[in-house]
């Protein structure tokens, strides 16, 4: 069954796009990181998906690249949803910062950041959002020791 | 209170122990230091049905000064850590802690990077109380065992050094 969003997605970055599918009409691409901005420009220019619904990441360790990147997007005039996937290298963990066009990725990133240690670039303030100031690491990086605990104050006893 | 220094254990002190511990266990202020799912059974202890009133410990403060039991009532994470020490510190003697839920008690199942494996490793505890979230009827047991407790104690104890 050929799909009206990937077929004009492949159509419009036949370089770009790794691989796409459809599961019980859960559209997904998956993409180099590189096209990542100019796609999300298109689909929110051209194809009407006019909000940021999410933005995370995964870690896929040890498969090399080793974290994906995950984007949520929907458009409320067509009631169409896709998923964009990047994959991301652990040893240059560096992706477009999608702020210029959603002011809500704001956030999302900052989170995947704090969690993955995913740097955004173009992002006006790229700092931790959960986690406290002088915590070492990202916690939901699969090496992320299990038992690791940094309190902020001394524990008793 | 003062007179205790000059009389020790003797008669005076220890009808004075009844006197005070007989108005303390009857009149609590409590604090809620609410954090998660567990308030909603904290609540439901308040409204009518089950009515925490009879024991005499309806008026929660909001103040940490005006309180001496904190109910603390959730998960506590390590960011979240020094806020609820804080609130210990600045509550007046005499004053009990309350912990209420697994989360509270020993983390629950939150054994991660962000969670407090139980209050008690950050303030002394008194009552504990099990349960996710423990039912009403557990918290009034919980408080009935913190007023035996408070009946036990003497205006001569300093209870943390
Ligand atoms: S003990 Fe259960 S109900 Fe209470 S805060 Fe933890 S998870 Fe929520």
């Amino acid at each position: 069954m050929t799909n009206y969003l990937l077929e004009t997605f492949k159509a419009k970055f036949p370089d770009d796009v790794l691989d796409t599918h459809a599961f019980r009409g859960d559209e997904t691409v998956i993409l180099k990181k590189e096209a990542l901005l100019k796609a999300a420009a298109f689909l929110k220019d051209e194809l009407g998906f006019d909000f940021l619904m999410d933005l995370t990441a995964a870690d896929y360790l040890p498969r090399e690249p080793r974290f994906e990147l995950v984007c949520h997007f929907y458009s409320s005039k067509n009631n169409y949803r896709l998923r964009l996937k990047c994959p991301v290298a652990g040893t240059d963990a560096r992706v477009a910062s999608l702020t210029s066009l959603w002011t809500g990725a704001n956030w999302f990133e900052r989170e995947a950041y704090d969690m993955y240690g995913i740097k955004f670039e173009g992002h006006p303030d790229l700092r931790r959002i959960l986690m406290y100031d002088g915590f070492e690491g990202h916690p939901l990086r699969k090496d992320y020791p299990l038992k690791k605990r940094q309190p902020r104050i001394p524990h008793r006893e | 209170m003062g007179l205790e220094t000059v009389f020790g254990h003797s008669f005076l002190t220890t009808r004075l122990d009844e006197a005070v511990n007989w108005g303390r266990k009857y009149s609590f202020f409590q604090y809620p230091f609410v954090t998660a799912c567990c308030g909603m059974e904290y609540m439901s202890v308040f409204a009518s049905a089950y009515d925490i009133a009879r024991f005499g410990a309806e008026y929660p403060r909001f103040s940490p000064r005006q309180a001496d039991v904190l109910f603390v009532v959730g998960t506590v994470n390590e960011k979240l850590a020094p806020v609820l020490k804080r609130v210990y510190d600045q509550m007046c003697e005499p004053k009990w802690v309350v912990s209420f839920g697994v989360c509270a008690t020993s983390g629950g199942f939150y054994d991660n990077y962000a969670t407090v494996q139980g209050i008690d490793k950050i303030i002394p505890v008194d009552i504990y109380i099990p349960g996710c979230p423990p039912r009403p009827e557990a918290i009034l047991d919980a408080l009935i065992k913190l007023q035996e407790k408070v009946s036990r104690e003497s205006v001569l104890d300093r209870k943390y050094k």
